[in-house]
């Protein structure tokens, strides 16, 4: 007999060993996968390691895939961790891309160093003001978030492809000649592109830098915060947060915004750092605000893990498009990811359990001398009555 | 405790107790009246920090009504959860039908015919009677099943044992008293040879009471051995063939109905005379204002029905009221609307002379402290430090960053001050024993200097140690002038620690007496509904 018991004491190095122990189980698991569908798993993982680092310009390429991961992957992680289910990042980031390029639109007579802070503010509250609707929902007519959002995610494409596609609204460009051919946005001005840090070869996109100390700012926050302190209660034990007088509504709601807030950011970075223009196409291909669940999960819901968690996905992304050809399927990629987060997620069971194996038909331990009758697990039927 | 030392099968222990059961099937040879139908065998059952069962001997003999009886605490739950597979004990064992018998999991145990009716149901409220006895039990085999067919089964048993009941009602429609019927012919239903029924009393009428005595008697009258849990005198003689009482997780013996009464029974129940360590009553005029004013108040249960009715009280500042009653009067409910955790829907709470509009921040910041039945996940949030739990009304204060230094430090002197066991500040509290989360519980009120402090069943499940701090506690804050509405099912407690008591029945007080011309036996009435 196999079962879990739960351990009563979680070792500190437990929660190392059993992610690293698990990331290399799913590379034996995947490498099964590409040696069975004729691929060798060996030089795949080679490629993988040159497509998204080695090569020149790989790694900077990898950075470029991570950026809008590691924003939804910290929106989502800051919502799951107080047991939020806000997996409407996809839509809230849609709303920060089309609040971030309408203002860069807009106040395009706006220099560089104010006009992106504005790009960045609009694309922040359009996502706040989106999350804020299941927000809302949630916290006074206890509606289950994980509907709403997901459901709002189709509302906001369909915004958005309407915007360009479907109207002459002010995002939609009328009147270069490529966009007489297709719908297309308008391009945004040369000064709400956003700066890159530049080292060498390699390029460090504006947006990378900001999540990076966005990461690292909410870490603090749920740590060392009065507002983080009241997030960790209502994670632990929603009774005991109602009991210690904590304003539970407001709680939601402001943590919901924030979460949305994050993810429209991520919009915002999109539009700023590289297209420099509504693409509703682009956005809903790459899928980031569902991405981000994984990068999310992988890092256990902790922020500064998404850091490390996000630029492992892009590494994944990144290769993906390198690897993908008529021999190699982009399906696969997505298969390995899938079990790289079965197995990460499946692991956690192991820190906070531990594997008890016991033989069947085991005598009991007895104090008392035992009875010579034989042990029946199961006693006589039903001879009764 | 060797009452009883291990015997072969076949060999009874002790006499055939009782007179119940004429008509007892017996099929086999060896499943003879005098082998007990299910026993525990020197079962100890440790917890951490307490232990919960140490060498207790129990046995039921088939077609037998016996009763576990027991204070809160003294390890009757714990026995029967050994006894039906739930707890593997950490010594001794469990014989079924004579053998020892090994539980791999609860479902051994039903297979076995032993079936447990919980305090709390385990019914699943939209479906009807009769899907709920087969949930999980079909006989039949396939896809489909009939549900007119089950349902003159169930319909057919529940006649049998007397129990009134219309198999296609769905769950919600049904009293408590019903779902209780339920939670029976479910193991009925399913061949149950041995019944365990925990505190089944607590939630009924008086009438229901007499209802489910009479199903009792005809399912051991027809050879179903039936453990009754109880700690309620009266009823433990009435329907009872044999007790045995456990104190504090020991069997201290077992006694035919018939040749004990109520007075010896508590005193084996108890161990002692009743031994009177009041505290001595604050005098009238050294009380002072009133810091917790109720008024008409009425507030409805979880399930929408009216749990409070017109409730006024009064506490003054240095004061303990106590409220007396059965379980599930309203006592509950009470404490909730006080502390804002439930609303009230007509009536007036003042707390410290501020009006309360009912929400938990407003109470705490009027001075309210407040100690809830449920100490782990409401009072104290499980997966958190010591330090966490400690701040957890008082982090508010200071700016918007905590101050983890300064917490640490005041963890460290409470912990020492409120001698909590554990390894430091950053311990998890879920890994706390029972008595010392409720320490860390009354650390973090009391250390909030309130004005009015709710405890209820301050001390239920504590060991004695932890009783005495308790108690000790809440005297110690009515000598600083708090004013404390203490909440308890122990009358004993109530009666040492008050200086008034208010009895609570159906949701409403029905009396409030002084305690010094407190009469027991009258209390013990309006408890009851008789007279106030």
């Amino acid at each position: 007999m196999i079962r879990f018991v739960a351990r009563e004491n979680v070792p500190r190095w437990l929660n190392f060993v059993v992610p690293l122990a698990s990331v290399v189980l799913a590379m034996i698991v995947a490498g099964i996968m590409l040696a069975a569908t004729g691929h060798n798993p060996l030089t795949t993982y080679q490629h993988i390691v040159q497509a998204s680092l080695t090569q020149p310009g790989a790694f900077s390429q990898t950075l470029v895939s991570m950026t809008p991961l590691m924003f939804t992957g910290l929106a989502a992680a800051i919502a799951f961790r107080m047991r939020l289910w806000n997996i409407g990042g996809e839509g809230q980031l849609y709303w920060g891309a089309i609040g971030a390029s309408g203002a860069g639109l807009y106040f395009h007579g706006l220099p560089g160093w104010l006009l992106i802070p504005v790009m960045m503010a609009a694309g922040l509250l359009a996502g706040m003001l989106w999350a804020s609707i299941p927000g809302f929902l949630r916290a006074y007519f206890n509606t289950n978030e994980i509907l709403t959002t997901l459901m709002l995610n189709y509302v906001a494409a369909n915004v958005m492809y309407y915007l360009i596609f479907d109207s002459t609204s002010y995002w939609r460009d009328l009147v270069s000649p490529s966009a007489r051919v297709f719908p297309q946005g308008k391009n945004l001005p040369a000064n709400a592109s956003w700066p890159a840090l530049q080292i060498g070869s390699l390029t460090i996109p504006f947006g990378l830098i900001f999540a990076v100390v966005l990461a690292v700012l909410l870490w603090g926050m749920i740590r060392g915060t009065r507002y983080g302190f009241e997030m960790r209660v209502l994670a632990d034990s929603p009774a005991a947060g109602k009991y210690a007088g904590i304003r539970t509504r407001r709680k939601v709601l402001s943590l919901m915004a924030i979460s949305g807030g994050i993810a429209g950011l991520g919009g915002a970075s999109q539009v700023g750092d590289f297209s420099h223009v509504l693409d509703p196409r682009g956005l809903e291909q790459a899928g980031f605000g569902y991405t981000g669940i994984v990068v999310a999960a992988l890092a256990r819901y902790n922020p500064v893990a998404v850091v490390v968690t996000s630029f492992f996905i892009g590494m994944l992304v990144n290769a993906g498009f390198a690897l993908q050809g008529p021999g190699f399927p982009i399906g696969l990629t997505g298969t390995m990811e899938g079990i790289l987060l079965f197995c990460v997620l499946g692991a956690e069971i192991f820190t906070r359990h531990r594997l008890e194996i016991r033989l069947p038909h085991a005598r009991p331990k007895t104090q008392v001398p035992a009875p010579p009758a034989p042990v029946r697990p199961v006693a006589h039927g039903g001879g009764m009555s | 405790m060797g009452d009883y030392p291990a015997t072969a099968p076949g060999q009874p222990a002790s006499p055939r107790g009782g007179t119940s059961a004429p008509g007892q099937a017996e099929t086999a040879p060896d499943d003879s009246a005098n082998v007990p139908a299910i026993a525990a065998r020197g079962i100890t059952k440790r917890f951490p920090g307490v232990v919960a069962n140490s060498q207790v001997e129990f046995e039921v003999l088939p077609g037998e009504i016996h009763t576990l009886l027991g204070e809160n605490g003294a390890g009757k739950t714990t026995l029967c959860n050994v006894l039906t597979g739930l707890y593997r004990p950490d010594e001794g064992y469990v014989e079924v039908g004579g053998e020892p018998f090994r539980f791999h999991s609860p479902r051994d145990a039903h297979q076995a015919g032993i079936f447990m009716v919980h305090q709390h149901f385990r019914l699943v409220q939209p479906l009807t009677v009769a899907e709920n006895v087969i949930l999980g039990w079909s006989q039949q085999r396939g896809m489909w099943f009939s549900p007119r067919r089950v349902e003159r089964e169930v319909a057919e048993v529940a006649e049998k044992f007397q129990m009134p009941i219309d198999p296609g009602a769905k769950i919600w429609q049904l009293s408590v008293g019903e779902q209780q019927r339920v939670e029976i012919l479910k193991a009925l239903y399913r061949g149950a040879r041995i019944l365990i029924l925990d505190e089944p009393t607590t939630v009924l009428t008086s009438q229901e009471v007499r209802q489910l005595f009479t199903t009792l008697r005809g399912m051991a009258a027809a050879g179903t051995s039936v453990v009754f849990i109880s700690h309620k005198l009266p009823e433990v003689l009435a329907v009872s063939d044999r007790v045995t009482v456990l104190r504090a997780g020991r069997s201290v013996g077992t006694r035919q109905t018939a040749d004990t009464d109520a007075r010896s029974l508590a005193h084996m129940m108890v161990g002692r005379d009743i031994v009177l360590t009041r505290r001595p009553s604050a005098a009238r005029n050294q009380l002072g204002e009133t810091v917790l004013a109720l008024q008409d108040v009425s507030a409805t249960g979880d399930l929408g029905t009216p749990a409070l009715s017109g409730v006024s009280l009064q506490v003054r500042a240095g004061e303990i009221v106590g409220v007396a009653g059965v379980a599930g009067n309203g006592q509950r409910e009470l404490a909730e609307v006080i502390a804002g955790e439930r609303p009230a829907t007509s009536g007036t709470v003042t707390i410290a002379g501020m009006p309360q509009r009912g929400t938990p921040w407003e109470a705490i910041d009027a001075g309210l402290g407040y100690v809830p039945e449920e100490r782990l996940g409401v009072g104290v949030a499980p997966g958190m430090t010591i330090a966490d739990n400690l701040v957890l009304k008082s982090y508010r204060e200071g700016g918007p960053i905590l101050r983890a230094k300064q917490g640490l430090q005041t963890a460290a002197e409470l912990i020492e001050r409120f001698s909590i066991v554990a390894r430091g500040p950053k311990t998890i509290a879920r890994e706390l024993s029972g008595g010392n989360i409720q320490r860390l519980l009354l650390a973090r009120e009391l250390s909030g200097h309130p004005k009015v402090l709710i405890a209820a069943s301050p001390t239920r499940g504590l060991d004695v140690a932890a009783t005495d701090t308790v108690r000790r506690l809440l005297a110690q804050s009515a000598g600083e002038s708090v004013g404390v509405l203490l909440i308890s099912e122990d009358l004993d407690e109530i009666l040492d620690l008050s200086d008034r008591i208010a009895v609570m029945y159906r949701g409403r007080v029905v009396g409030v007496v002084d305690r010094d011309d407190a009469d027991i036996d009258r209390i013990g009435l309006m408890m009851a509904g008789v007279g106030s």
